[in-house]
């Protein structure tokens, strides 16, 4: 296998499951990570973060710091006063604190060693005076006006309180569907916020050569986005700045913003002339976070007689932390996708963001879908357990149609989520389960639908959102150029899968050249789930074009029309005659005789008619949606309130399945994830501070306690997807919280209405000491 | 990264070196066996001694021995592992076993020892954290700060003592070897600990632990460890429980052990709630009288990953299943 020109040993390398080409070196430790990467005369670099939640800065003395032995240079925020955020309308962060502070943990100064411990050491050194302010820790007190005593955390803002970013939307004539609703379902739900806990913790190496030029390696899943700000926070060209993005461990959303560490390595490397790293300690990846935040949900839902969604009104209160990250996008994203799934006669969202004094909260794995996602399906089978009906069959009746429109306008094309359904409730036998199983023990259900990428960048721009080069080598070799980045995903193999398959060669011949902004073209990152169907399209005719001029070639040779040339088998051969053929490296050389370097370029810009016309009509269209369905059982300990998750059965559309190992892979690790985030995983505060910011006092669960997993692949055929194919990688995570949720309710005939479900709150609901969520009325918000 | 502060690191050439160098560094020196506790505590600054002298060296400090006259004898030096894969430790003091079995991963058992175990440092959830994030909290009793942030009107640091296998060394009567400078004494390990959580134990700086004995368990013993934990693996306990009865041929119990941990600084032996399974056939009614006293006893703080009512109501729970566990062979 592997030898340049080799027949492969299938004729389709799209579905079929292959190792993956990065997996050998990602098990045998052989993939260098950013923190992997070491450089002559290297320095470390330690960041000084604030102990108060909320102060002002008086003075910063470093001094004593500077004379300790090993220490080369510190930086405050006057150095690097440029202030930059992810979304063009929230550039609140500078890359060290200026004036004040707004969360424990907010980077307050940087110094630079020889080596980590003398970093370390020399910043506990620097002397920052504050002053502090009272802290605001939830959306209770960030809804109140701020009295005297206190001061807005940005005190900028045009708010009368900490309330950062409010939406209103209404779709249809809501008073008219409720009117029309034979019952209304009205509940509270409280999704606590959690955070990603990828095995990598962020890291970054930045290098200024002697051309004046900056490298900077770092565990990004967006170089594209970080190469922007860097040349701004700078004030460098961009075509002075190269990002390498190296194989990252692990993303989930956690890396997909350009935050301080990445920018400081940059600025010290030009202040000293040395390579610098910065690696984070797994604490002060708790305090960067950018993870899910705690949401509380307001649902009601106005249900006709024969079960029909009459009208639906969607309320959600987010607590940001301390500054914008890609909040305005969560908020919408809390209101944009619930109609996705499910066919509704009117749909009204409200959503406020609001800042409180904590990490800032940010994306991860189902970026503020997944909090109302957990709330609409809890309520679902509430309706349906009242309506008596089951929860499968209900779903599929109200379920939305292939081809169709939402009631927010959102384009849908293919649709595989009645088949999911069925899957996952005929493999469990979910009807002869449901409320019929002994006392303790419990079954749920629920559903979800995902984006494949966003339909618009972050920033408005008219360019692709991906872009790439397939070149290919006189000896068969062909190497695809792209600025994804792997955040172990898989989208390394992903685009080594279109190109092998379009080229009709083995995958071992296709090299990935990825995430490097010298060398590939601009890929927005690995967010949305947006890689494998718009990288995937951009490779696809990347390789179609240069495979025109190989047909042209190879036609030419075998004496036949160029578009009788099929690719397959590391041949091209007639479609009529398949013995006239040649091999590939034979056409390809051919081709370069005649057409001079063979390279093909390709590109994929969504299409423009997938949403409506109206403000925050931006957040939410995607070219297609993925979507799920999940079974969970659970049992529950009556007495201790532990609940054991038995059996997940998750069954996920997502389009065609180009790798079907690695689509199971994304499948278990949803499932796996989703339980944690539904019975331990909490950002809880105490005092103002992250209690437990370590990954053994922060539960995520172990392999002990991760139950069967069984993985289901529904495939539809996407009209504009690579191949067929969508998304794996957000997606299946949604309906597994409500699902297990489901299925506790189930077993212990009471419904627990926050997250993560504890076995503390098992006992409560049990006691009956819990009954519905009644959270104090949340004061108007206004804009003064 | 964080780093590990710099120091010297000396392996032990015997038992006699080890205390020689512990007794010339005073406080500046602590003895290492598998690291796991201590390294970790050091990368948080809660430790930084100029000398840290390696117990791993002392190969005769890993046997494991049984005799039906003298009963069990632990080297100090063994692994958890290997405590908990041994066929007499498994034969005659299952609750060892399964109680070193349950201590947090196979990596963390592989390199931890027992002796390390009984040693373990206290634990407290304002205490096991970065330099960065006490001085941010504001310091403690335990360490640098002058009162105790879970118990305000405390005088004394309250910091847990989590080892999961103390509580059942308890329950066996088990002794420890304590060798200083002036030779060796022997002490039960119910006098071993005391119930301070800034000084949980009565070893002294230059003083090594060397082996820990189990008298031969009275014949029909029966014991059992149960421990309550938010995941299967990867997590101290919330509560622990330890029990170890003797029956007569008559089944009725002569002899009961009731200890708990993960309740106080020292593990806590419920002396009521033994005699009231003393004397008794061991059915549904005293051991539930035995599970309330557990549950009156023991009285959890703050300072744990569970809440405080949560951690005192499983105490019942523990207790009630830990003597069932015990009794359901007799019936
Ligand atoms: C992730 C993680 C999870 C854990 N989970 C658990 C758990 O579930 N239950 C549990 O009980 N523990 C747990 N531990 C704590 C610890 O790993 C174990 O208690 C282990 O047995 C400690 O043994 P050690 O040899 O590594 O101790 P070390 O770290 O070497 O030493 C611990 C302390 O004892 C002293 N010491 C060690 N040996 C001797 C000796 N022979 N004589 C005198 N003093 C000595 C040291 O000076 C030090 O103060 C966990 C630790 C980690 C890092
Ligand atoms: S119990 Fe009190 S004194 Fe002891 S470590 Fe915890 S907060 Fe500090």
């Amino acid at each position: 296998m592997g030898k340049n020109g080799a027949a492969p040993s299938q004729a389709h390398v799209v579905g079929a499951s292959l190792p993956r080409i990065d997996g050998y070196a990602k098990v045998t430790g052989a993939a260098i990570f950013a923190d992997d990467i070491a450089l002559p005369r290297m320095l470390f670099g330690k960041l000084l973060r604030s102990p108060h939640a909320h102060a002002r800065i008086l003075s910063i003395d470093y001094e004593r710091a500077l004379r300790h032995p090993g220490v080369v240079a510190v930086a405050v925020g006057g150095d690097l006063p440029a202030r930059y955020g992810i979304l063009p309308s929230a550039q609140d962060e500078t890359v060290f604190a200026i004036d004040k502070v707004r969360y424990v943990g907010e980077p307050v100064a940087g110094i630079v060693a020889e080596d980590e411990l003398a970093a370390q050491q020399a910043a506990a050194l620097i002397e920052v005076r504050y002053e502090t302010l009272p802290s605001v820790m939830s959306i209770d007190e960030a809804l109140l006006e701020v009295d005297g005593s206190g001061e807005k955390i940005h005190p900028e803002s045009r708010k009368a309180n900490n309330v950062h970013k409010e939406v209103h939307l209404t779709f249809g004539d809501l008073d008219a569907g409720f009117a029309a609703a034979e019952r209304i379902f009205d509940d509270e739900y409280f999704f606590e916020g959690n955070t990603h806990a990828a095995l990598e913790e962020h890291s970054a190496i930045a290098s200024f050569g002697a051309d004046g030029k900056l490298t900077l390696w770092s565990s990004t899943q967006t170089p594209h986005y970080l190469h922007r700000v860097a040349a701004s926070v700078l004030d460098l060209p961009a075509s002075r700045i190269r990002i390498i993005a190296p194989p990252v461990g692990g993303g989930f959303g956690g890396k997909t913003e350009p935050v301080a560490h990445e920018l400081a390595a940059a600025h010290f490397s030009r202040k000293t002339g040395r390579p610098v790293k910065f690696t984070l300690s797994r604490e002060e990846v708790f305090y960067t976070h950018r993870g899910r935040h705690p949401v509380r949900i307001h649902l009601q839902t106005g249900i006709r007689s024969d079960g029909s969604i009459a009208a639906c009104r969607l309320q959600t209160w987010l607590d940001g932390g301390g500054y914008g990250s890609y909040g305005v996008a969560t908020t919408y994203y809390t209101g944009a996708l619930l109609p996705v799934t499910y066919k509704m006669g009117a749909y009204a969202f409200d959503g406020c963001r609001v800042y409180t004094n904590k990490p800032p909260c940010g994306p991860k794995r189902g970026h503020g879908t997944t909090q109302p996602r957990y709330a609409f399906e809890s309520q679902l089978d509430e309706i349906a357990n009242a309506l008596g009906l089951d929860a499968g069959a209900y779903r599929a009746a109200i379920a939305i149609d292939p081809y169709s429109r939402t009631i927010n306008h959102l384009r849908v094309t293919s649709c595989g989520m009645r088949e999911a359904l069925s899957a996952v409730a005929e493999r469990t036998d979910y009807s002869e389960k449901h409320g019929k199983l002994a006392p303790g023990r419990g079954i749920g259900l629920a559903a979800s639908a995902y984006l494949c990428g966003a339909g618009l960048p972050i920033y408005w721009n008219p360019m692709p959102h991906s872009g790439a080069i397939v070149k290919v080598d006189r000896g068969g070799g062909v190497t695809v150029f792209c600025g994804t980045s792997d955040c172990g995903q898989g989208s390394q193999n992903m685009l080594a899968v279109i190109v092998a398959e379009t080229l009709g060669i083995d995958i071992l011949d296709v090299s990935v050249c990825a995430g490097d902004t010298d060398l590939t073209p601009v890929d927005l990152g690995s967010y949305s789930s947006r890689v494998t169907f718009m990288a995937g399209n951009a490779a696809r005719s990347a390789a179609l074009d240069v495979r025109e001029r190989i047909a042209a070639a190879a036609g030419a040779e075998l004496n036949i029309a160029p578009d009788r040339c099929v690719f397959e088998r590391g041949r091209v051969f007639d479609r009529d005659e398949p013995e006239r053929a040649l091999s590939f490296v034979d056409a390809a050389r051919a081709a370069e005789a005649s057409f001079g370097t063979l390279a093909g370029v390709g590109s994929y810009t969504p299409p423009e008619d997938l949403h409506g016309d109206f403000k925050g009509s931006g957040v939410g269209p995607s070219p297609a949606y993925s979507y799920s369905a999940c079974v969970a059982e659970v049992e529950v300990d009556f007495e201790t309130g532990e609940i054991r998750v038995e059996r997940i059965v998750l069954a996920h559309d997502c389009g065609r399945a180009l790798n079907p190992a690695i689509v199971e892979g994304q499948i278990e690790g949803s499932a796996y994830m989703g339980m944690g985030e539904a019975l331990m995983e909490e950002s809880a505060f105490r005092n103002d501070l992250h209690r437990i910011p370590n990954l053994l006092d922060y539960k995520t669960p172990t392999i002990l306690d991760t139950p069967r997993i069984e993985a289901i692949v529904i495939e539809t055929e996407e009209r504009e997807g690579p191949y067929g194919a969508k998304e794996a990688g957000e997606g299946p995570l949604n309906p597994v919280i409500p699902a297990i949720a489901n299925a506790v309710a189930d077993a212990i005939g009471a419904r627990i209405y926050a997250t993560p479900i504890t076995p503390e709150r098992v006992l409560q609901a049990l006691d009956g000491t819990t009954g519905k969520l009644r959270l104090r009325a949340p004061v108007a918000t206004r804009t003064a | 990264m964080l780093r590990l502060p710099t120091f010297d690191f000396q392996p032990a050439r015997s038992v006699e070196h080890a205390v020689a160098l512990l007794a010339v560094h005073g406080n500046d020196a602590l003895p290492v066996a598998g690291g796991t506790d201590l390294y970790a505590n050091m990368k948080l600054g809660l430790f930084a001694p100029r000398l840290v002298v390696g117990l791993r060296s002392l190969t005769e400090l890993r046997r494991i021995s049984f005799d039906s006259q003298h009963g069990l004898r632990i080297g100090a030096l063994c692994s958890l592992d290997a405590v908990a894969r041994d066929s007499a430790v498994m034969a005659h003091y299952p609750a060892l076993a399964r109680a070193a079995a349950m201590v947090g991963t196979p990596e963390i058992r592989n390199m931890g020892t027992i002796g390390g175990n009984l040693c373990l440092e206290t634990r407290c959830n304002y205490y096991n954290q970065s330099a960065e994030w006490r001085k941010a909290m504001g310091h403690c009793l335990k360490r640098d700060g002058d009162i105790c942030r879970v118990a305000v009107h405390s005088p004394t640091c309250k910091a847990i003592n989590a080892s999961d296998t103390a509580p059942v060394m308890l329950a066996y009567d088990a002794r420890i070897a304590l060798v200083g400078p002036n030779g060796e004494r022997s002490i039960a390990v119910r006098d071993f600990y005391q119930n301070d959580g800034a000084h949980a134990n009565v070893k002294r700086a230059d003083e090594i632990l060397t082996e820990i004995v189990l008298p031969v368990p009275t014949s029909g013993t029966r014991s059992t460890y149960r421990k309550l934990r938010l995941r299967n693996a990867f997590d101290f306990p919330l509560v622990g429980v330890a029990v170890a009865v003797a029956t007569d041929a008559d089944g009725i119990c002569t002899q009961a052990r009731v200890v708990l941990n993960a309740v106080g600084s020292a593990p806590l032996e419920i002396v009521a709630a033994e005699s009231l399974l003393l004397g008794t056939h061991l059915r549904g009614e005293s051991t539930a009288d035995a599970a309330e006293e557990v549950f009156k006893a023991g009285k959890p703080l703050e300072n744990a990953n569970a809440g405080l009512l949560y951690r005192k109501r499983m105490l019942r729970v523990l207790a009630q299943r830990a003597l069932e566990d015990v009794v359901r062979p007799l019936h």
